[in-house]
C-alpha cells in the first residue's frame, strides 16, 4: 500500500507571536515542529505499511527549515520525503498548497493520502478537501478511527458535534486524521541519527512544471491586531458561606448570565 | 450580488451557527441593499422554511430527495455548487461545523474561490468586504481581503449575533437527481444529545487534572446540567481517559467561544486558554492562587473543588427556587 502524508511545519504551541520590521509575523527565533495533527497521519501510514508493505512518502511544502519535521517522519518510519521549496511560493494559501501538492501526488502511485485535520497556526483545514476535489477523490474529514482493508475498503469513523458518522469509502482517498487515532511513536536516537542521512527529494516549481500564477494567493494579509490581554479579576478567598452567595451574585446581577 | 447562506441540518436539526450565519447575511446584504438567499438540502426539509425565513430570506432553494438525508461530501458540493451558479451569488456564508468545514473548502475549490475559515469579523468598507480571522490560537488576528469574485466564509460560532427579521420570501424547489457519493455515511452514532454541543453551548463546565479521577466528572456533569451546560476538558483530563477526545478545549481540541466558561482543576496552559480565551465570561475553581487561570478568570475561586462545586451547587438550586 502506497502511503503519501502531507505534513506541515509550524510554530510550537508555546511560540510568541511577534511582527517585523515589515509588518509581518516573525518566525526567526521560534522554536518549529511537525504540526500535531500531522504526527498522527504519520503514524497512521506507517502502520498501514507495516500491516501491508508498501512506501510511505511524506511530502511538505515549505522553506529549508521543513526538513527537520521531514527526518522526524523518516524516524519515525517514512520511506521518502518531499520537500517543495521556491521563493516564489511565499505567500501561498490553501488553494496554491493544494495545486502544488495534487501535482505532487499526481505524479506519483498512491493509494491513499492522509494529513492532519488542521494546522494550528492559520487552522484553515482547507488543504485536505482542496486537495481531494483537484484530484478528483472522495474525502473523509475529522477521523478517530480507520480501518483499511487489503482491498482497500475503508471504513472510517469520523467526529461530528456529539456523535460519531461511520463512513465506508474505497481507496483511493484522502482522510484527515487527529487525535485519539493512535499512539505516536517516538523514535530510538538511533533511528533519529540514521533519518538524518537519508535524502531528501527537492522540487521547485519549474520540477512541477507550475508557474508564480498557478499558486498565486487571492487572499491578501492588511495587518494584524493584538487581542488586549485578559485582565486579572477578582479572586475570592474565605469561608463557603462567605464567598457562595458572591458567586451567585457575580452570575445572577453582575453578569446576567443566569 | 446577492448573498447566499448554506443552511446546514441534520435529522431536521439546524445548528446554531446556522442561524448566526443567516442573521449575519441579512446585516450584510442590507448593508449593501442586496437580497439574501439560503438553501437547505436534505429528505424532507420543506417543514424547517418558515423558520428560515424568519431570518428575513428573500429565496430560499430548498432540495429534497432520499439520497440527501445524510450529509455526504460530494452531492452536496455539487448541489451548493450548482445553486451558487444559480444565483450568482458573490458572498457565501456558512456557520462553521464540523459539516461546513468539510464542504466549503471542497466547493471553493471546485468554484475557484477563496475561503476565508473561522471569521470572527467582517466589515464592509470601500475596497469591498474585510474579514477577520484569529491566527496562531487567537495569539493574533489577521485583517483578510479576499480578490476573487466568489468569497466564501466561515463565521466562528457564538461570535456573530442572532437577529430575526419579518418578511416574506419565495420557495424555489430544486429538482435534479444528487450525483453519487463515493464516502458513504452508512450510520451515525449518537453519543450525547441531551447536552449543548460544545461549541455552540452558552455555558461549559470542564474539568482538569485538578479532579484526580475519573470519578471525579460526575460533580462536573452535575454542574453542567444544572446550568443547561455543556462539558468540556482539558487535554491532561481526556489523556488519562476520563472523557473522550471530542470534549477537549483547546489548541490541538476544540475552540469555543461560550458565555461563560467555568475551569474546575484547570491549570490554564497556554494550550488550553488557545481554545477558550475568548468566552465572555471566565469562572475558575482551583486550590492554587498562582495557576494562570487564576490570573485570566473574571472570577477566580480560591479552594478544594470538592468542597466549592457542591457548596456552589446549593447556592444555585436555591437560587432557582427563589426565581422561578
Ligand atoms: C502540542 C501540545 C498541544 C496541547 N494541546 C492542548 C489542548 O488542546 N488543550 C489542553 O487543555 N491542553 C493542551 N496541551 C497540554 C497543556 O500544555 C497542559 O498540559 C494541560 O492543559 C494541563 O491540563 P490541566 O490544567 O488539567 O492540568 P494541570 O496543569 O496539572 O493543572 C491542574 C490544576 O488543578 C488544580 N487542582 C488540583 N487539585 C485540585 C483540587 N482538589 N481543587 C481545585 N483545584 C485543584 C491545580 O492547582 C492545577 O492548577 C497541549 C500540550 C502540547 C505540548
Amino acid at each position: 500500500m502506497n502511503v503519501m502524508v502531507c505534513i506541515k511545519q509550524t510554530f510550537d504551541t508555546e511560540a510568541r507571536i511577534i511582527l517585523n520590521g515589515a509588518g509581518e509575523i516573525d518566525g526567526n527565533s521560534v522554536l518549529q515542529i511537525m504540526n500535531p495533527s500531522d504526527e498522527y497521519a504519520v503514524e497512521e501510514g506507517i502502520r498501514l505499511k507495516e500491516r501491508y508493505g508498501g512506501q510511505v512518502t511524506v511530502i511538505t511544502v515549505g522553506d529549508d527549515a521543513a526538513v527537520k519535521s521531514l527526518q522526524q517522519a523518516l524516524a519515525m518510519g517514512a520511506d521518502h520525503a518531499v520537500l517543495v521549496s521556491d521563493p516564489r511560493l511565499k505567500m501561498l494559501d490553501s488553494h496554491g498548497i493544494a495545486v502544488v501538492l495534487s501535482r505532487v501526488i499526481g505524479r506519483m502511485e498512491y493509494d491513499i493520502i492522509l494529513c492532519g485535520r488542521l494546522s494550528i497556526d492559520g487552522a484553515n483545514a482547507e488543504v485536505p478537501s482542496r486537495l481531494a476535489e483537484r484530484l478528483d477523490l472522495p474525502q473523509v474529514n475529522l477521523v478517530s478511527k480507520l480501518q483499511v482493508s487489503a482491498e482497500g475498503k475503508v471504513d472510517a469513523r469520523r467526529d461530528i458535534e456529539g456523535g460519531v458518522e461511520i463512513v465506508e469509502t474505497n481507496l483511493p482517498a484522502v482522510i484527515t486524521v487527529q487525535k485519539g487515532i493512535n499512539e505516536v511513536r517516538y523514535p530510538s536516537l538511533r533511528l533519529v541519527m540514521q533519518a538524518k542521512k537519508m535524502p531528501i527529494r527537492k522540487l521547485g516549481l519549474d520540477d512541477l512544471d507550475l508557474t508564480a500564477e498557478d499558486v498565486s494567493s487571492p487572499i491578501t494579509i492588511e495587518g494584524y491586531l493584538f487581542p488586549p490581554p485578559r485582565r486579572q479579576g477578582r479572586t475570592l478567598t474565605g469561608s463557603l458561606p462567605e464567598i457562595i452567595p458572591e458567586v451567585i451574585r457575580f452570575l445572577y446581577e453582575e453578569q446576567k448570565i443566569l | 450580488m446577492p448573498f447566499l447562506v448554506y443552511v446546514e441540518q441534520r435529522d431536521g436539526r439546524i445548528p446554531k451557527p446556522c442561524w448566526q450565519a443567516l442573521s449575519e447575511g441579512r446585516r450584510m446584504a442590507d448593508a449593501r441593499g442586496e437580497s439574501l438567499i439560503a438553501c437547505i438540502m436534505g429528505n424532507r426539509v420543506s417543514d424547517l422554511a418558515d423558520a428560515i425565513f424568519e431570518y428575513g430570506v428573500d429565496d430560499l432553494f430548498l432540495h429534497e430527495h432520499e439520497s440527501l438525508a445524510r450529509y455526504e461530501t460530494e452531492p452536496h458540493a455539487a448541489l451548493l455548487s450548482d445553486i451558487q451558479k444559480k444565483t450568482s451569488a458573490t458572498i457565501v456564508l456558512m456557520g462553521q461545523t464540523s459539516m461546513t468545514r468539510d464542504l466549503a473548502p471542497r466547493v471553493a475549490e471546485r468554484l475557484g474561490a477563496g475561503l476565508v475559515t473561522d471569521c470572527t469579523g467582517m466589515f464592509w468598507d470601500d475596497q469591498g468586504l474585510l474579514y477577520l480571522r484569529p491566527l496562531y490560537a487567537g495569539k493574533v488576528t489577521a485583517r483578510l481581503r479576499m480578490h476573487t469574485p466568489i468569497q466564501m466564509v466561515l463565521l466562528r460560532p457564538n461570535i456573530f449575533p442572532m437577529a430575526k427579521k419579518a418578511g416574506a420570501g419565495r420557495v424555489h424547489r430544486v429538482v435534479a437527481e444528487p450525483s453519487p457519493a463515493r464516502a458513504k455515511v452508512v450510520d451515525i452514532v449518537w453519543q450525547q444529545r441531551d447536552r449543548p454541543e460544545l461549541t455552540d453551548a452558552e455555558i461549559i463546565v470542564s474539568g482538569g487534572r485538578g479532579l484526580g479521577k475519573a470519578e471525579g466528572f460526575q460533580l462536573i456533569e452535575e454542574l453542567a446540567d444544572l446550568l443547561g451546560a455543556a462539558v468540556g476538558a482539558s487535554r491532561a483530563a481526556v489523556d488519562a481517559g476520563w472523557q473522550g477526545q471530542p470534549q477537549q478545549v483547546g489548541q490541538t481540541g476544540k475552540v469555543v467561544t461560550p458565555n461563560l466558561y467555568v475551569a474546575c482543576g484547570i491549570s490554564g496552559a497556554v494550550q488550553h486558554m488557545a481554545g477558550m480565551s475568548t468566552s465572555r465570561c471566565i469562572m475558575a475553581v482551583n486550590k492554587d492562587p498562582e495557576a494562570n487561570i487564576m490570573k485570566v478568570a473574571d472570577l477566580s475561586l480560591e479552594g478544594d473543588l470538592y468542597e466549592v462545586l457542591p457548596a456552589l451547587m446549593r447556592g444555585i438550586e436555591e437560587k432557582k427556587q427563589q426565581r422561578p
